[in-house]
C-alpha cells in the first residue's frame, strides 16, 4: 500500500514542471463540466468575488390576470369551454362552502379535527384541471379543491372525516387524511414533506413502463419545503430523470412561523435551478395561470424532466381547527388578501364576462351546494363506525397469529366489561 | 513537514499495523447441516454470504420485471461486492447509484413499491438506516430534527392509514448488520429492536448463505415492507453449498438448529453461530444438551416453536449482540415468561451487548462471546 502512495506522490512533484498549464487548464474545465457541473459550462475567474444571495434576482410570477380578474394578454388565455370554466368555478365554490360547514361543525364538537383551504381553491383547481385522470398525486393536506375535481364525493368527504364503515380509509386517520385509489390520489399522512420522495419513486416506476403516459404530481406547502426529505426528492428527481412535478403552494404560513422565518433564499422556486430542476412561480390565485402552467409542466414531465411550480398565494383560514391565527397575524392583514386578491372573485370576473355566470346562478348555486353538504354531512353523521375488529386489519396483509390473539384477548375483556366501551356507534358484527 | 516526510511515516505505521494481531472472529461459522426441505436434490455450489445475496437478488430481478435495485455505490457492484455485475446484466434503469440519501433511498423506495414496482433498497450499513427511520417515525431529540421518517411512519403504516386502498408491501430493505471485528460506533450496530417497535414490518436475519438466499427472495416476494439485514462478517467468512435455484424459506418460520432436552437457546444472525459453540462447550463440560434456536424472522416472530421448545426444555436463554436493555431479548422473555410461567426451572436469562455505543478496541469484552455464554448456561443448569 505504501509504494502506491510513494509513487503518486512522485508525480504530483513532476507535474509542477510540466510546460503547459493550458493543457492541464483544458483538461480540468472538460472534467469540470462534464462530471462535475451537468455540461453546463466550466469557468476560471481570477476575479474574488462571493456571490451575494441577496442581489440575485427573484423568480418573476406567471400570471394571466390581474388581482381584479381581466386577462392581461389575450394570448395566455387558455379559452376554457364554457362546462369547463363552471365546473371550475363550482368546485371552487363548492370547496369554499363545504369549508365553511365543515369548520363549524368541529366548533360544535361534531367531527374532531378539520383544516380548510380558504384563498387555495385557485391553486388547487387550476393545477387538477390540467393533469390527466391517470396521473398519480400525492397531496399534503390542504389539496381538498383537487380531490373534488378528480370526482371524490361529498359522501366521501364527510365519511373520513366522521371515520364511519363508509370510509374509503375505513375510519383509521384523523379528518383531511384523504385517499382515493380509483381517483389515483395516494393517501394522505402527517408527516410533513415525507411524499415527496414518495412520489418520486412512484415516477420512476410510471418510467419504466412501456409508452408511459402518467407523471405523479406531488403537493406540499412553503414549511415543508424545509425538511430533508424535500432536499432527497429535488436530487433523486434529477438524477434520476424522473416524470414528476413537485407543487409547492406557497402560502405565506406553517402554522404560525411566516416564510420569513422559514427559508433564506428566493422562495422554493430559487431552489430548483440549483438542484437540475426546470422551474416556473406562478401567481397561485390565478387559476388560469397556474392551469397554463401546470399543463406546460406536464409535458416537460412526461419527457422525464422533473418541473417544480411555485404558486404564490395566502392563507385566508387558520392553520386548522387548532389554530387561532390572530395570535401571530393581524385580522387586517387578513382581510386585505381576502379583498385584494381572491381567486374565486377573480375566476368569477371571467365566466361573468363571458356571460356563463351571473348573480342569479351564483345565488341559486349556493343555495343548492350548501342544501348538498348539509343533506351528505347529516347522513355521515348518522353511519355507524366500523366494527372494532378494524381495528387489527391491514397492518400486514393478513392478521398475524399474534394479532388475531390480541384481539381474542380484547374480545374476551369487551364480553365482560361492555358497559364502559363505546359499542353503541360501531357495527355490531365486523 | 514536507509531504514525503509525513508519507514515509505513513508507511512505516502502515507497516506496523499489519504485523500486530487484530482479533480473529469471536466465532467460527457452522454450515448448516441439513437443507431446508425439498431442496436435497438441488444443484449446488459453494458460495459465501455475499454471493448467495448477489444469487437472490439475480433471481429476483429475473423472474420480475418490474423489480429495480438501487443505492449508494451498487451500480459498480456495492462496498460489499453483492450487487456485483448486476448493472451489467439488467441495466442502469433497473441497477443504479442514488444521491448520498437515505431518507431518500427509503421515500423513494417506498413509492416505487406503491406504484406497484418491485423496489430492493440497499442502506449501505444497519447504522445509517436511522435517517430513513421516519419513513421507516418521528425525529425525536432536537440535534436530530430533520431525520426523516419513512421506514417507520410510512413504509409501516402505507397499508393500515389507507384501509388498505395502498401499500408498499413490494418494497424490502437490505442493510448490513453487526459486530466485524473492528466497526466501533457506526458499522456494528443492529438495530433490529428500533424496528419490532413499530407494526407493519418484517424483519429477517439470516445466520448464513442457504437462509440468505431463500429469505431475501421470501422478502422480496412478501406483501409487505421488508427488512433484511445482512451480518457483514458473514459475507465472506460464511460459505457453503447452497442451491443454486430459486428457492424461498418462509418468513415468520424459526429453525432448531440443534437439539437440546435441557435448556433453549435462542439466537439470531452471527449470534446463533456463537450459540452453537457455546452449546458444544456446554456438551463437553456440564454434559448439557442445548436446543439452539434461530429465530430468522425477528418480526413477526415464532413464538409458538420457541414457547414449544422451553415447555420441553423448562429454561430459556436469548443472546443478541445489541444491548441488552430492551433488545428484542427482551420481548421474547417476557412472553415465554407468560407462556411458560410453570415450565420454567430457572430465571430466563439473556446474554446481550452492555448498554453502550459500540466500542472499538474493547469490542472484545462488549460482545457476547461464547464464554459469557457458556456461563449463563451452566448458571441456569445449576440454578
Amino acid at each position: 500500500m505504501h509504494r502506491a502512495l510513494l509513487h503518486v506522490s512522485r508525480r504530483a512533484v513532476t507535474a509542477r514542471n510540466l510546460a503547459s498549464t493550458v493543457e492541464g487548464d483544458a483538461f480540468r474545465l472538460n472534467e469540470y463540466s462534464s462530471k462535475y457541473l451537468g455540461h453546463r459550462k466550466a469557468a476560471f475567474t481570477e476575479k474574488l468575488e462571493i456571490i451575494n444571495a441577496d442581489d440575485t434576482p427573484a423568480i418573476p410570477i406567471y400570471r394571466v390576470t390581474n388581482a381584479v380578474g381581466d386577462v392581461i394578454d389575450k394570448t395566455q388565455d387558455p379559452n376554457f369551454d364554457e362546462p369547463t370554466a363552471i365546473k371550475m368555478y363550482k368546485t371552487m365554490t363548492q370547496l369554499n362552502i363545504m369549508d365553511r360547514i365543515l369548520y363549524d361543525s368541529q366548533r360544535q364538537g361534531r367531527i374532531s379535527f378539520y383544516m380548510t383551504s380558504f384563498g387555495e381553491e385557485g391553486n388547487h383547481v387550476g393545477s387538477a384541471a390540467a393533469l390527466e385522470p391517470q396521473d398519480l398525486i400525492y397531496g399534503q393536506y390542504r389539496e381538498a379543491g383537487v380531490l373534488l375535481w378528480r370526482g371524490y364525493s361529498m359522501e366521501n368527504f364527510m365519511n373520513q372525516c366522521y371515520g364511519n364503515a363508509d370510509d374509503l380509509g375505513k375510519g383509521r386517520q384523523m379528518p383531511m387524511h384523504f385517499g382515493a385509489k380509483e381517483r389515483n390520489f395516494v393517501t394522505i399522512s402527517s408527516p410533513l414533506t415525507t411524499q415527496l420522495p414518495q412520489a418520486v419513486g412512484s415516477a420512476y416506476a410510471f418510467k419504466q413502463q412501456k409508452d408511459n403516459n402518467r407523471i405523479c404530481v406531488v403537493y406540499f406547502g412553503d414549511g415543508a419545503a424545509s425538511e430533508g426529505d424535500a432536499h432527497a426528492a429535488f436530487n433523486f428527481a434529477a438524477t434520476l430523470k424522473a416524470p414528476i412535478i413537485f407543487f409547492c403552494r406557497n402560502n405565506g404560513y406553517a402554522i404560525s412561523t411566516p416564510t420569513s422565518e422559514q427559508y433564506g433564499g428566493d422562495g422554493i422556486a430559487g431552489k430548483g435551478p440549483a438542484y437540475g430542476l426546470h422551474t416556473i412561480r406562478v401567481d397561485g390565485n390565478d387559476l388560469l395561470a397556474v392551469y397554463n402552467a401546470t399543463k406546460e409542466a406536464r409535458r416537460v414531465a412526461l419527457s422525464n424532466r422533473p418541473v417544480l411550480i411555485e404558486a404564490m398565494t395566502y392563507r385566508l383560514g387558520h392553520h386548522s381547527t387548532s389554530d387561532d391565527s390572530t395570535a401571530y397575524r393581524s385580522a387586517e392583514e387578513v382581510e386585505t388578501w381576502g379583498d385584494k386578491d381572491h381567486p374565486i372573485t377573480r375566476f368569477n370576473k371571467y365566466i361573468t364576462e363571458r356571460g356563463w355566470w351571473n348573480e342569479e346562478k351564483e345565488k341559486e348555486w349556493q343555495k343548492e351546494v350548501k342544501k348538498r353538504v348539509l343533506t351528505e354531512f347529516s347522513a355521515a353523521e348518522k353511519r355507524k363506525k366500523a366494527h372494532y375488529h378494524d381495528l387489527f386489519e391491514d397492518v400486514y396483509d393478513e392478521l398475524p397469529l399474534r394479532l388475531r390473539r390480541q384481539r381474542d384477548e380484547l374480545d374476551a375483556h369487551i364480553a365482560e366489561y361492555k358497559e364502559h366501551y363505546p359499542l353503541e356507534g360501531l357495527h355490531e358484527k365486523h | 513537514m514536507s509531504s514525503s516526510r509525513a508519507l514515509s511515516l505513513l508507511s512505516k505505521h502502515a507497516t506496523t499495523l499489519s504485523t500486530s494481531t487484530r482479533g480473529k472472529a469471536h466465532f467460527t461459522f457452522q454450515p448448516s447441516t441439513t437443507l431446508p426441505s425439498g431442496l436435497e436434490s438441488m444443484e449446488k455450489s459453494k458460495m459465501n454470504l455475499m454471493q448467495s445475496v448477489n444469487e437472490a437478488m439475480r433471481i429476483a430481478m429475473e423472474t420480475d420485471d418490474s423489480a429495480v435495485l438501487f443505492g449508494e455505490d451498487v451500480a459498480f457492484g456495492g462496498v460489499f461486492r453483492c450487487s456485483l455485475d448486476l448493472q451489467k446484466k439488467f441495466g442502469k434503469d433497473r441497477v443504479f447509484n442514488t444521491p448520498l440519501c437515505e431518507q431518500g433511498i427509503a421515500g423513494f423506495g417506498i413509492g416505487v413499491a406503491a406504484a406497484g414496482a418491485t423496489a430492493i433498497a440497499e442502506i449501505q450499513f444497519g447504522d445509517y438506516i436511522f435517517p430513513a427511520y421516519d419513513q421507516v417515525f418521528i425525529a425525536f431529540e432536537p440535534p436530530k430534527k430533520t431525520k426523516s421518517f419513512q421506514l417507520v411512519n410510512e413504509a409501516a403504516k402505507f397499508r393500515y392509514r389507507s384501509g388498505n386502498q395502498f401499500d408498499c408491501g413490494k418494497l424490502t430493505v437490505r442493510t448490513t448488520w453487526g459486530a466485524v471485528g473492528h466497526g466501533a460506533l457506526y458499522h456494528s450496530q443492529s438495530p433490529e429492536a428500533n424496528f419490532t417497535h413499530t407494526p407493519g414490518l418484517k424483519l429477517v436475519v439470516p445466520r448464513g448463505p442457504i437462509q440468505a438466499k431463500g429469505l431475501l427472495l421470501s422478502c422480496i416476494r412478501d406483501p409487505n415492507p421488508c427488512i433484511f439485514f445482512e451480518p457483514k462478517i458473514l459475507y465472506r467468512l460464511a460459505a457453503e453449498d447452497v442451491p443454486t435455484g430459486d428457492y424461498t424459506i418462509p418468513l415468520g418460520q424459526a429453525e432448531t438448529v440443534r437439539s437440546g432436552k435441557d435448556l433453549t437457546l435462542v439466537a439470531w444472525g452471527t449470534q446463533v453461530h456463537v450459540a452453537l459453540e457455546a452449546a458444544q462447550l456446554a456438551k463437553e463440560k456440564l454434559n448439557a444438551d442445548v436446543e439452539v434456536i434461530d429465530l430468522q424472522t425477528i418480526q413477526p416472530w415464532d413464538e409458538d416453536h420457541v414457547v414449544e421448545s422451553v415447555q420441553k426444555t423448562g429454561r430459556l436463554i436469548v443472546t443478541h449482540e445489541a444491548p441488552i436493555s430492551s433488545g428484542f431479548g427482551a420481548e421474547i422473555t417476557s412472553t415465554v415468561q407468560k407462556r411458560c410461567f410453570l415450565n420454567l426451572e430457572s430465571p430466563i436469562e439473556r446474554v446481550a451487548g452492555y448498554d453502550t455505543p459500540f466500542p472499538h478496541v474493547h469490542e472484545p469484552f462488549y460482545l457476547p462471546t461464547v464464554h459469557r455464554v457458556f456461563d449463563a448456561i451452566k448458571k441456569s443448569v445449576n440454578y
